[in-house]
């Protein structure tokens, strides 16, 4: 039976929606505190090599953060359109997070991106320097908002319901949730993890294909500095969020580890891979490592934690999905902690920029962050379920009233439209990535809106007049 | 208390919601007004008149629906889920467009022109839709157990048809004006040109829709026409009658900037007057403000920010205004 439910449909659509959403405030926020830092190089050791690297990344930016506006745009409605008992219920609580991100986050990105992008030639370079340090804040203060809420739906605290419905009682409660500090920790780090990958993926990418200008090299270099430290934080974090889960949702923890019951006395072991079977209540077709689950999870031999048996059937999460999502973002974390290693070998060695092998692995890893992100993210919201708010409020009961056909016929409207507007989309970013850097190019030159949308000074001639008059 | 709360959010609503409508309305006015102008370089300079601050009015939009959620659960639950299909609809326009606005620029040559019908094509439904969305507004939902009682198609009816009609028009004469004070030469004239029959178009929606409004709506007639409401509502059609012409004239006298500051006022009226027949409902026809309203735990949290945030959000868009202040030139610079 091939029966979807006006239910289904609603959780495909937002999930769909949502996971394209992600892939780019992911690159947004990684990117915008990266052109903050080559902005500030700049200013500080005038080297031009980070001049043409922040003209370069700031159209691929440009692109990007158009279309995380929009994508996020139908975000902020659906909440409304299919999920409006959800709405009605705890809008008390959602409602003013999401007000507090536009307040602080939305308008400040979109209030300083038009000088950012457009303003080179309107104010000095410490005021765009500024402008940039804004816009780069303004992510991070987004990320902050939306994660306090999300977090809130997983780990609820600080609420009492009346009359149906949430009444906050203690803001601070409800905002710094027990998950919210590792979920904001380890989904920030993973945007500045995708976006080193994406641009270390684009530096070896031009060496790989002989372009070894000092702006292609200075990109893959930061790019592996950035994996080198980031990567093992995010492991260690990773860890972190998954004991304080243990904690709060332990059927979340029992389905990503594929755990369905303790046998007395012994530890649980750590399943590498198998096949969570959801109606025989078993794990098929194990390798496990026995006892490390236990000493991972609850740092004893023979510790025990609860598996999915202990939960009544209906409050059980799909342990498949969220078995495998987990297994894809942990097997990738461990590849970025190899490259990352590798690079600082090859470093060491210096052979960064000449190792075809390692460049080509680097090429390769270039999706990896978002991909891992988006794994993420399906560990963390079907883990969730049969709950859209834990403990408070069952997903079917949140979803609007529309029909199947309503919903199907909408799901088709956004599949076709992000398929051709963000595929189309992505090509261009790639598209940009693949021109490369270009050297000594005066801002003037910017092959972006063709130009400063108005030159009320006459341009300058020479490429270095926009150099910071600093000295 | 003694604080009103859902009287202050109201207001912040209406703020929020008529900024939606000024700013985002001209440059979604750009995208309607390029079938009518097919040069080329022209088309950059109207779009680059607010590439730099097209993102931050769209931002209204995002306020609009988060406050609405914030301080109204209810009604952000009735009307969206009521608005579905209209909905989708603007959000697909403002996609299409809204990626256009990037992508025009970086595509090749062979395809800029489709991107250009995306952005005029995205602009148009964009604002159809929300003209359809204010119609069934204005017409009301059943609402019942908390919820949304009416069909998926309830907004499609004549009058909604015809204020999305009207709010093209409406947006069509804001990103004219919009040009003619920014921009010169021939894509100035024409626009000067253009302004003239699109405010009479305007005035003519509006008083279609000031007169069907009450026709179709008892309780709305009630309103406007006992005593004393009359009397204080009267000089709202006077003022609308007296905007419109001193808007041609002013069009006529080769003034850049008045135009546009008219239009502005005399969108401001037709928003008084729909505020008037509305008060004071939020879900039209029967639940009020205070029907609908968040708890005040909610309302008071996200109260103290909005106060002290907005006045800092106008503070620097209108910083980023001015760094952008001045005329934008057809093909200077472009390569
Ligand atoms: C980790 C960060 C993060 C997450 C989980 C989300 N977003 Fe997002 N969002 C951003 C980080 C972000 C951002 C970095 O701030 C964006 C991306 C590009 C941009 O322009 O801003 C953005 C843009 C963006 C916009 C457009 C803002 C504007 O007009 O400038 C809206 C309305 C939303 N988002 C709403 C949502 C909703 C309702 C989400 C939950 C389902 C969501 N976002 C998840
Ligand atoms: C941005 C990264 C995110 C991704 C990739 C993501 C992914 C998903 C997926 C796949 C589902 C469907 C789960 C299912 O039905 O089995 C879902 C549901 C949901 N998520 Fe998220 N999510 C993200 C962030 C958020 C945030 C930040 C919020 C809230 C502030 C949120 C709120 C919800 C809600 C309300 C649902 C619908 C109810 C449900 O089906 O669980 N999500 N998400
Ligand atoms: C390799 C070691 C890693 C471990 C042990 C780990 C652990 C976890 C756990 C336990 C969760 C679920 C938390 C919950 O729902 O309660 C999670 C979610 C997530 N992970 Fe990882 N993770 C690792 C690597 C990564 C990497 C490399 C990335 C991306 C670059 C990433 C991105 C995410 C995201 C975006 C989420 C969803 C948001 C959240 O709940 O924090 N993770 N991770």
């Amino acid at each position: 039976m091939f029966e979807l439910t006006a239910l289904d449909l609603a959780r495909v659509q937002f999930g769909f929606t949502v996971s394209f959403h992600i892939i780019f405030p992911t690159i947004t926020i990684g990117l915008a505190s990266y052109l903050a830092v080559l902005e500030g190089l700049w200013l500080w050791k005038k080297d031009s090599v980070y001049r043409d690297l922040y003209l370069f990344w700031s159209q691929i930016f440009a692109v990007n953060f158009a279309m995380g506006v929009v994508s996020g745009l139908v975000m902020a409605y659906q909440f409304g359109t299919n999920w409006s008992y959800f709405s009605t219920f705890a809008g008390g609580i959602t409602g003013p997070l999401l007000t507090y991100e536009v307040l602080t986050a939305f308008f400040l990105e979109a209030g300083f991106l038009g000088v950012m992008l457009f303003g080179w030639n309107k104010v000095g370079p410490s005021l765009h320097f500024f402008a940039t340090v804004m816009v780069a804040i303004g992510t991070l203060i987004s990320a902050t908002w939306i994660l306090a809420s999300n977090s809130w739906m997983q780990t609820p605290q600080g609420f009492e319901i009346i009359d149906g419905r949430v009444v906050p009682v203690d803001w601070l409660k409800v905002i710094f949730n027990p998950s919210f500090p590792y979920r904001l920790a380890h989904t920030s780090i993973a945007a500045f993890l995708a976006t080193a990958l994406f641009v270390g993926a684009a530096g070896a990418w031009h060496l790989l294909r002989g372009r070894a200008t000092p702006a292609v090299r200075a990109m893959l270099s930061m790019a592996m500095w950035m994996i080198l430290i980031v990567a093992p934080i995010q492991i260690a974090v990773g860890d972190a969020h998954g004991l304080n889960t243990l904690e709060h949702q332990p059927a979340k923890i029992a389905a990503m580890e594929g755990h369905w019951r303790n046998e007395p006395g012994q530890g649980v072991p750590l399943i590498l891979f198998g096949w969570p079977d959801m109606a025989a209540g078993t794990t098929r077709y194990v390798i496990e490592i026995p006892r490390l689950a236990s000493l991972i999870l609850t740092h004893d031999l023979d510790g025990q934690f609860p598996g999915l048996m202990d939960f009544p059937a209906q409050d059980r999460p799909n342990a498949t999905i969220v078995f495998w999502s987990f297994r894809v973002m942990v097997g990738l974390g461990l590849l970025m902690l190899l490259l990352g290693f590798r690079g600082l070998w090859l470093r060491w060695r210096e052979r960064l920029y000449d190792d075809r092998t390692f460049l080509r692995f680097t090429t390769m890893m270039g999706p990896s962050g978002t991909i891992a992100i988006l794994a993420g993210w399906f560990t963390t919201e079907v883990g969730r379920q049969p709950w859209v708010i834990y403990g408070a409020m069952r997903t079917e009961h949140a979803v609007s009233n529309h029909s199947a056909l309503a919903l199907s016929a909408t799901l088709l409207i956004f599949v076709v439209m992000y398929a051709s507007v963000f595929g189309t989309g992505i090509g261009y970013m790639l598209k940009l990535v693949a021109k490369g850097p270009q050297e000594g190019l005066g801002v003037e030159n910017m092959p972006n809106h063709g130009q400063p949308p108005h030159a009320a000074r006459p341009l300058p001639a020479d490429p270095d007049n926009i150099r910071p008059a600093i000295r | 208390m003694g604080i009103d709360l859902p009287l202050l959010w109201t207001f912040v609503l209406t703020f929020g919601l008529m900024m939606y409508v000024v700013m985002d309305g001209f440059d979604l006015g750009i995208g309607i007004l390029f079938p009518f102008v097919r040069d080329r370089s022209e088309r950059d300079t109207m779009v680059n008149t607010v590439a730099p601050v097209w993102d931050g009015n769209e931002t209204w939009l995002v306020l609009g629906g988060a406050a609405l959620l914030a301080a109204f659960p209810l009604t952000y639950s009735v009307l969206l889920s009521a608005l579905y299909l209209p909905l989708v609809a603007m959000l697909a326009g403002l996609i299409w467009r809204g990626a256009a606005f990037e992508f025009r620029f970086k595509a090749d040559e062979a395809h800029k022109p489709f991107w250009d019908k995306a952005f005029a094509w995205g602009s148009y439904i964009a604002t159809f839709s929300q003209g359809i969305a204010l119609g069934a507004y204005i017409n009301g939902f059943e609402v019942r157990d908390g919820a949304y009682a009416g069909g998926l198609l309830d907004w499609l009816t004549p009058f909604g048809l015809f204020t999305g009609l009207g709010l093209l028009i409406a947006y069509a004469l804001l990103g004219a004006t919009w040009l003619v004070m920014k921009t010169e030469g021939p894509l100035q004239r024409r626009m000067r040109a253009l302004a003239r029959p699109v405010a009479i178009a305007l005035l003519g929606a509006i008083t279609i829709v000031s007169l069907w409004t009450p026709y179709a709506h008892a309780e709305v007639a009630a309103r406007w026409f006992s005593l004393p409401n009359f009397i204080f509502f009267a000089p709202v059609p006077m003022l609308v009658l007296a905007t419109t012409c001193t808007l041609l004239k002013t069009l006529g006298d080769d003034r850049d900037v008045a135009p546009f500051l008219l239009t502005l006022l005399l969108l401001f009226l037709g928003y008084t007057g729909l505020i008037i027949s509305l008060w004071p409902n939020i879900i039209p026809p029967a639940v009020s403000i205070w029907d609908a309203a968040a708890p005040a735990q909610s309302m008071g949290f996200a109260l103290a920010g909005a106060l002290f945030i907005i006045p800092c959000t106008l503070a620097y868009t209108a910083w980023s205004y001015y760094v952008f202040r001045g005329k934008v030139r057809t093909g200077e610079g472009y390569h």
